[in-house]
């Protein structure tokens, strides 16, 4: 009997959480607690974090602060190395570090978009339209029209439509990395995670990729990791300051840059440290 | 002043000196080394080239005493032979490979399976006969072809399994993980990018495997055996080219002994161009940017 109520008393809140969020999808992302370990790393110390549906959240904070392993904790590619989690991450609706969950299917809601353009070595259609024919959709006509709905949503289609069967490395690195978003987009996400999309970017292309961000705002929830204040401020809606493996404050763009609440987030958007 | 330059002029000098020591040594050496590929070839060509003709590729052997006849059963049997090895090796081979590069890189299992493959490779020929003799020419009673491929076989796997390996791990991690954020299981990861993005250095490594067990002698020996005929099915024994090379050269008759000389030939032109094959196969467009 104790026993019993026992393990009910620890399964309720989760199942709260997820009612919670189902009932009333403002957050997107709600993340409870959250340590990782790479070993005897401690890389993450009790994050506690909500991420609202259909905005821009920025993630900032000097290197090695954790961001690129809180990213990749929302679709668990931390599972590929040897990191340790530990807290509740519920990623739309469902908490992600379950058992029962599909991985495969939790990464097909929730796309990435990594620091270096990572185009597959096949044309620029065949890239697009990857994840769908894995999913064993093989209609020709579906697929152009996925490749091209994703294309235009990448702001790529016009440079690419006339090439569409070149090989995807001929590609300037700009248009790779809108190449990326466009595969991202062809699985329908509702979440994209974005690592430095831009950080290997001439200021051109930066541009186009801050305007893309800014154009998917609303249809996706985006989470951007990136070093560069002012694209912090132009692109983001909230922002989170991450410091040492804890987050040190989160708060609406405007008030982080203009009126940040803790010492440590001053000094940082001041250029003092990091 | 001038004397410092004076110093600095010899230090020079002697520098100069050593340079031209060094380099006029390696290419003394690189002779050295070229000198018998080519006197081999050169030789083979002087002694074999003569006897090639259409008979040669294309007839059966003539009886003992009777002048003529070819070695196109041999030519044929090296090609089913390597054929039927490179069916059974390839997939084990690779697999294997695959298996060291993307699941056991680092697992106890992946170190042992790798250091196996390299104990392998270093195995004399002539005892992966023993053992196909016993594992295959045993059971079956027979010499047989696919006796001789099981042997090849043994030799290509371990050596189709490192040269997988490696292109793979030559392969971006980043590709990996761009494919797993698309929501790809592993194993389609694997198949799908990897191996793709991989895919010349795979050919060339499984062609230059089959280029060098289509020279091996030692394992065919008591294995696939020979036939002076056409083979009469693959569980029979046949006739390849090397085994037929070495029967022809220690026989005590001069037209058979330059029959030798030109199978040989044939042998060499045979694993050159499977050579050049290797190095030139499968140029995929798209991946000549990366
Ligand atoms: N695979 C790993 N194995 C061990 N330690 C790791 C691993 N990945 C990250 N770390 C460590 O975890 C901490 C956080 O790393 P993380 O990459 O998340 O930082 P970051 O904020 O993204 O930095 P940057 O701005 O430089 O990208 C660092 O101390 C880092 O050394
Ligand atoms: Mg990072």
């Amino acid at each position: 009997m104790t026993n019993r109520s026992f393990a009910h008393a620890v399964r309720t809140p989760p199942d709260r959480w997820s009612m919670q969020v189902t009932q009333a999808p403002a957050h997107a992302i709600s993340v409870q607690g959250l340590h990782v370990y790479y070993g005897t790393v401690h890389a993450l110390k009790g994050i506690s974090l909500k991420i609202k549906t259909g905005q821009v959240t920025a993630l900032i904070g000097p290197s090695g602060c954790g961001k690129s392993t809180f990213l990749r904790t929302l679709n668990r590619m931390n599972d590929l190395t040897e990191a340790v989690v530990a807290g509740s991450v519920f990623v739309l609706g469902e908490n992600i570090y379950s058992p029962q969950v599909d991985v495969v299917e939790l990464r097909r809601r929730v796309g990435m978009v990594f620091q270096t353009p990572n185009p597959f070595p096949k044309s620029i259609f065949e890239n697009v339209v990857f994840g769908l024919r894995r999913q064993g959709i093989k209609d020709r006509r579906v697929l152009a029209e996925v490749a091209e709905n994703s294309l235009k949503r990448a702001a790529l289609w016009d440079e690419v439509k006339d090439r569409l069967h070149d090989s995807a490395l001929t590609l300037s690195g700009g248009q790779q990395q809108r190449l990326c978003i466009a595969r991202a987009l062809a699985l329908e996400p509702k979440v994209l995670l974005m690592d430095e999309p831009a950080s290997a970017l001439d200021p051109v292309a930066t541009a186009k990729i801050e305007q893309l961000i800014m154009d998917l705002k609303g249809d996706y929830t985006i989470v951007i990791v990136t070093h560069n204040m002012q694209q912090a401020v132009r692109v983001s809606d909230e922002t989170a300051f991450f410091l040492n493996g804890e987050l040190i404050e989160m708060a609406s763009t405007r008030t982080l840059f203009t009126q940040p609440a803790d010492r440590r987030t001053e000094d940082y958007i001041s250029g003092r440290f990091g | 002043m001038s004397k410092t330059n004076h110093s600095a002029a010899r230090s020079r000098k002697r520098r100069q000196l050593a340079d031209r020591l060094m380099s006029g040594l390696t290419m003394v050496c690189v002779a050295i080394s070229v000198i018998p590929l080519v006197s081999i070839l050169g030789y083979l060509i002087y002694k074999g080239a003569g006897a090639i003709n259409w008979d040669f590729l294309t007839k059966l052997p003539a009886p003992v005493g009777a002048s003529g006849g070819g070695m196109a059963n041999s030519i044929v049997g090296t090609g089913i032979v390597v054929g039927l090895a490179v069916l059974i090796g390839v997939p084990i081979g690779v697999l294997a490979g695959v298996y060291l590069a993307e699941y056991g890189r680092q697992s106890r299992l992946g170190r042992s399976v790798r250091f196996f493959a390299d104990v392998m490779q270093g195995i004399p020929s002539i005892v992966v006969g023993i053992v196909a003799y016993t594992l295959v020419v045993l059971p079956m009673q027979r010499f047989s072809a696919i006796a001789g491929a099981v042997a090849l076989a043994m030799i290509l796997i371990p050596f189709v399994c490192r040269t997988t390996e490696e292109a793979l791990a030559a392969t971006p991690h980043d590709l990996r993980e761009a494919g797993l954020a698309l929501g790809q299981p592993q194993w389609r990861v694997t198949l799908g990018i990897v191996m793709r993005a991989a895919r010349n250095a795979l050919v060339t490594g499984i062609m230059l495997a089959a280029a060098r067990i289509s020279g091996e002698t030692a394992p065919l020996l008591f294995t696939a055996l020979n036939n002076r005929f056409w083979h009469s099915g693959i569980d029979q024994p046949i006739s390849t080219l090397t085994v037929q090379v070495y029967t022809y050269a220690i026989a005590p008759f001069d037209d058979w002994n330059a029959q030798a000389w030109s199978g040989a030939l044939v042998l060499i032109a045979i694993i050159f161009v499977l050579n050049v094959v290797a190095r030139t196969a499968a140029r995929s467009k798209y991946v000549e940017r990366s």
